[in-house]
């Protein structure tokens, strides 16, 4: 999932800590979330649940909805989110599988 | 509930302009805007992206600033990071911001919410790595994120423009492969008279080109059967020109050809749309200071027609007026005073619209796909999925939809209602006017149930 | 003649009657609207649904058995024949309650209902516990739920594609786009369209949903049949959540979780609104709290088609002979019985089903 980043970041931010499905990332604080995400080398934020085809951001600007991400138990737009210390980050689970009540 | 005279939605040039414009003629003005910062998509982040690489990014990008420091100094109540996700009549306008729900009432509503790309639907479109041009520099823009070995694939100025801030960033594409041709450039020459006259967009234009030739970034015009390969991201663009087949590895490929007018909140309103030939997309029916047939409504910018930042900043303010003399702030005298430089002003900022559209067509490979292209990216659906419901008597997008689900997704059919649109078109033979086009619904955006419960002022309401 | 029958209206009820009586060899035409009408087809919940149906009247219930019965086999041969799959699953649903007193007063109407079926009405009481075992999801404000086997949820629009492809495929002539103006009889049936087009038939059914107050008169019927929106949402795509559909909620094939639906007097307005998604929300999330976080990507209104007592209209015209009258507003649920037994009865068969009950007489003249 995280290779050697295809992007060049231009700016030195201060970093913070969170995650990513497990793995610890320290990205620039109050960055956008999903470029933050590019940058460090993620290459797929998720699967789509129609087809298990791999996906990542598209337009950046919060019309496509492939940069989908789940935190704290909801679906939201890694493009339309900055990162903070501490979030913790999953694909949307599109599994199909019973889900065991929280 | 808070009631305002005026409700802008979206900060860009149109709805900043308009915003600031409103409350020095009296009005309250509320703006919702979606992103934490105002400037839209063109001027994305501009307050503070200008400071860190204004150099980088142009003069005509830095300028935002001016407007977006224009509206925080005014009596606007500013919302950033607000999602609207239903406009109702009265009008009642419920918006998500910090996770909760909320609603606003305001007499009128400028919807200033701008353009989408036009979406290329081309082989391999869906790959991790295949981006819009756009998020291409909203990535630079907003974040100073650049990538390092990219294609540019489609045709028109904005990605002369990215590739020229690349270049000067000191990572230049590795190719722009473009579909335009020699004979669009041929037909477009009839309205060079007019383009003279918008000189100052072409001469930017022809810079930008100098500075992408210098830095020696190869260039493929009349590209054909573009597709991008790869097994779980982009690997390689391949295509033909002239009449030999290329294939360049890259890590990010990005696509443009063309903007159209986000039409989700005019349509969510059942405003009439008719089809605009010389920007093959949809339009809505507006009167000359953008009044929507729906008294009330008001667009500006491009999701009113595609004309540019400065077009759409004066169309804010020319819209202002009517807002405010319908309002008793301005005689009709005054307002129509006021509107005569504004329209001028833009009638000169257009002149070159009809050289550019012409010499930059979309690409027709992209506008009608090959079967197994994917359209919809959400529901993946493919354009043999769309062919099919056509022959199954769907002559709309709507029945269309019904059978193929796309425009299902949470994009609601952003990017690919044109795409299905122009497919059913051909294939039943009719104009994209006879078409039509999805019937959007709230929400506008995806809101969560619970936000939505928490709205419920009653038990559940009509239900046996 | 042009053909044998003539269907003014190509959703789900005039195609199902359609397709059966291609499979009786008979030539059919159907005349469908355009891309805009009001479809009932296209914004339906969905239930192959038997429980709470023909609490005052028996035989509706019992129509309503006869369908669910025949439902399995009807989207397996369409699936056949089409190679689409028509998503059914009949594994009983649910009435859920939020309150005993609910609970027991449904429960002692529908043990009137099961005396007079004879005995065949399949349903049990789930406590909260017993539901919960079938149910992980549920509520703790959900006190019990009728469990009735009979019930069960399929994928409508899936069906409505499956039936336009094998109409075409059983021959059928389907022509699309169409606003039926007229209807006259002299030897047999003359349609026109306000494009023109004009169809000759010997019979004509009007299956047009709301279309069939206007046109109804036109053939001698009353044709007493009102729009009453329902608001449906649906979420985004999630893991499984719900077992069996109930009233409330359902997980479609695809995934999203299902939420229905308001009954709302607003006449031909098929908006949605923020009070409807909200109250709507607010059910489903007592039902299954789990879903407060769930997206909410799209929502629809549809306007149901509705009789004054809001069983089926079976009718032939007196005034014009050969022209029927269909209406219902499950025509989900009726669609194996409008494909496999309405035939019988608009062919005058022996062995019709008796459909006396359904017929408009019994409503006064207006």
């Amino acid at each position: 999932m995280k290779t050697a980043s295809p992007f060049l970041e231009l700016d030195s931010v201060e970093r913070v800590e969170l995650s990513f499905n497990g793995e610890l990332l320290h990205l620039p604080d109050g960055s956008n979330l999903a470029a933050a995400l590019l940058a460090s080398g993620v290459d797929a934020f998720r699967k789509t649940p129609v087809s298990g085809a791999p996906r990542a951001p598209f337009c950046m600007m919060g019309a496509c909805f492939d940069c989908l991400v789940e935190i704290d138990g909801v679906v939201q737009q890694a493009c339309m989110l900055e990162v903070r210390a501490g979030l913790e980050i999953m694909s949307p689970d599109t599994t199909g599988a019973f889900d065991e009540p929280a | 509930m808070n009631r305002r005279d005026l409700l802008v939605i979206g900060a860009g040039p149109a709805g900043m302009a308009a915003a600031a414009k409103a409350v020095k003629l009296g009005l309250t003005v509320t703006v919702l805007d979606e992103q934490p910062r105002a400037g839209g998509q063109i001027y994305r982040d501009v307050e503070r992206a200008a400071k860190a690489r204004g150099a980088m990014l142009g003069k005509d990008y830095v300028y935002g600033a001016s407007l977006a420091a224009e509206m925080r100094e005014s009596e606007i109540e500013y919302l950033s990071g607000s999602i609207v996700w239903a406009i109702e009549d009265g009008f009642r306008v419920s918006y998500t911001r910090d996770g909760s729900g909320a609603q606003i009432e305001a007499d009128r509503i400028l919807l200033a919410t701008g353009a989408l790309e036009r979406p290329m639907p081309l082989p391999g479109w869906t790959l991790p790595g295949v981006m819009t041009a756009g998020a291409g520099q909203i990535l630079l823009k907003q974040s100073g994120v650049l990538a390092r070995r990219a294609v540019l694939v489609g045709t028109g100025p904005l990605l002369y423009l990215i590739a020229a801030q690349m270049v000067r960033a000191g990572t230049p594409p590795l190719a722009l492969v473009e579909t335009q041709t020699r004979s669009d450039f041929i037909r477009a020459t009839r309205h060079l008279g007019g383009a003279l006259r918008g000189w100052r967009y072409l001469a930017k234009g022809l810079t930008m080109l100098a500075a992408i030739q210098r830095a020696g970034v190869p260039r493929f015009t009349g590209a054909t059967d573009i597709s991008v390969e790869g097994q779980d991201r982009a690997e390689a663009v391949v295509f033909t020109c002239a009449g030999r087949e290329h294939r360049i590895e890259c890590d990010t490929v990005f696509l443009h050809h063309g903007v159209v007018p986000n039409v989700q909140a005019a349509r969510s309103l059942d405003i009439p749309h008719e089809w605009r030939a010389d920007q093959a997309c949809f339009v809505p029916q507006l009167d000359g200071w953008g009044e929507s047939p729906v008294a009330g409504v008001f667009i500006a910018g491009d999701g009113a027609g595609i004309g540019g930042a400065k077009v759409a900043e004066i169309a804010g303010r020319l819209a202002v007026l009517k807002i405010a003399e319908a309002a008793g702030r301005l005689s009709v005298k005054e307002r129509d005073q006021r509107a005569a430089p504004l329209r001028r002003m833009i009638r000169r900022e257009l002149a070159a619209r009809p050289f550019l559209d012409l010499a930059y067509p979309p690409f027709a490979g992209a506008l009608a796909p090959v079967d197994e292209t994917i359209i919809c990216r959400c529901e993946e659906v493919t354009a043999g999925d769309i062919r099919s419901a056509a022959k199954l008597g769907c002559l709309g997008p709507n029945q269309a939809k019904s059978f193929s689900r796309a425009g299902m997704g949470p994009c609601q059919g952003r990017y690919c209602g044109l795409t299905v649109t122009t497919l059913l078109a051909g294939a039943n033979g009719q104009t994209a006017d006879q078409t039509g086009y999805y019937r959007i619904r709230p929400p506008l955006k995806p809101v969560t149930l619970g936000e939505l419960a928490a709205m419920s002022v009653t038990e559940p309401v009509g239900k046996e | 003649m042009e053909t044998d029958y003539a269907i003014i209206g190509g959703g789900v009820v005039g195609l199902s009657v359609a397709w059966g009586l291609l499979k009786r060899g008979l030539r059919v035409t159907v005349l469908d609207g355009d891309d805009g009408s009001f479809r009932a087809s296209r914004g339906n919940f969905g239930l192959v649904w038997v429980q709470s149906k023909g609490m005052k009247q028996p035989r509706y219930a019992r129509w309503s058995q006869q369908s669910a019965a025949l439902w399995a086999e009807f989207a397996a041969e369409l699936g056949h024949n089409t190679g689409l799959s028509v998503p059914l699953e009949q594994r009983g649903g649910y009435d859920l309650h939020f309150s005993e007193e609910t609970l027991q007063d449904t429960v002692s109407k529908y043990e009137v209902l099961k005396e007079a079926l004879g005995g065949d009405y399949p349903y049990e009481v789930l406590g909260h516990n017993a539901l919960r075992k079938e149910e992980p999801h549920i509520g703790p404000k959900v006190v019990g739920a009728i469990l009735h086997h009979q019930d069960g949820h399929a994928n409508p629009l899936k069906l409505l594609q499956a039936l336009a492809d094998d109409v075409r495929r059983l021959g059928g002539h389907v022509l699309t786009g169409k606003t039926v103006t007229e209807v006259t009889k002299t030897d047999g049936f003359q349609i026109s369209c306000s494009d023109s087009t004009t169809v000759s038939a010997a019979k004509v059914v009007l299956s047009a949903g709301l279309g069939a107050a206007q046109l109804g008169p036109k053939l001698g019927f009353k044709a007493p049949v009102r729009p009453q929106r329902g608001q449906v949402l649906i979420t985004e795509k999630l893991p499984k959540l719900i077992n069996r559909p109930s009233l409330i909620a359902r997980q479609v094939d695809e995934g999203g979780i299902q939420i229905g639906a308001t009954n709302e007097e607003v006449g031909r307005d098929d908006r949605v609104t923020q009070p409807g998604l909200s109250g709507l929300a607010a059910e489903a999330i007592a039902a299954y709290p789990a879903l407060a976080k769930a997206q909410l990507v799209r929502s629809w209104g549809a306007l149901r088609v509705l009789s004054p007592d809001g069983l089926p209209i079976y009718q032939e015209s007196a005034e014009m002979p050969g022209a029927y009258l269909v209406t219902c507003h499950s025509g989900i649920t009726l669609a194996a019985a409008h494909a496999r037994l309405l035939p019988d009865w608009l062919e005058g068969h022996q062995n019709a089903p008796d459909l006396e009950v359904f017929s408009e007489d019994r409503f006064a003249l207006s």
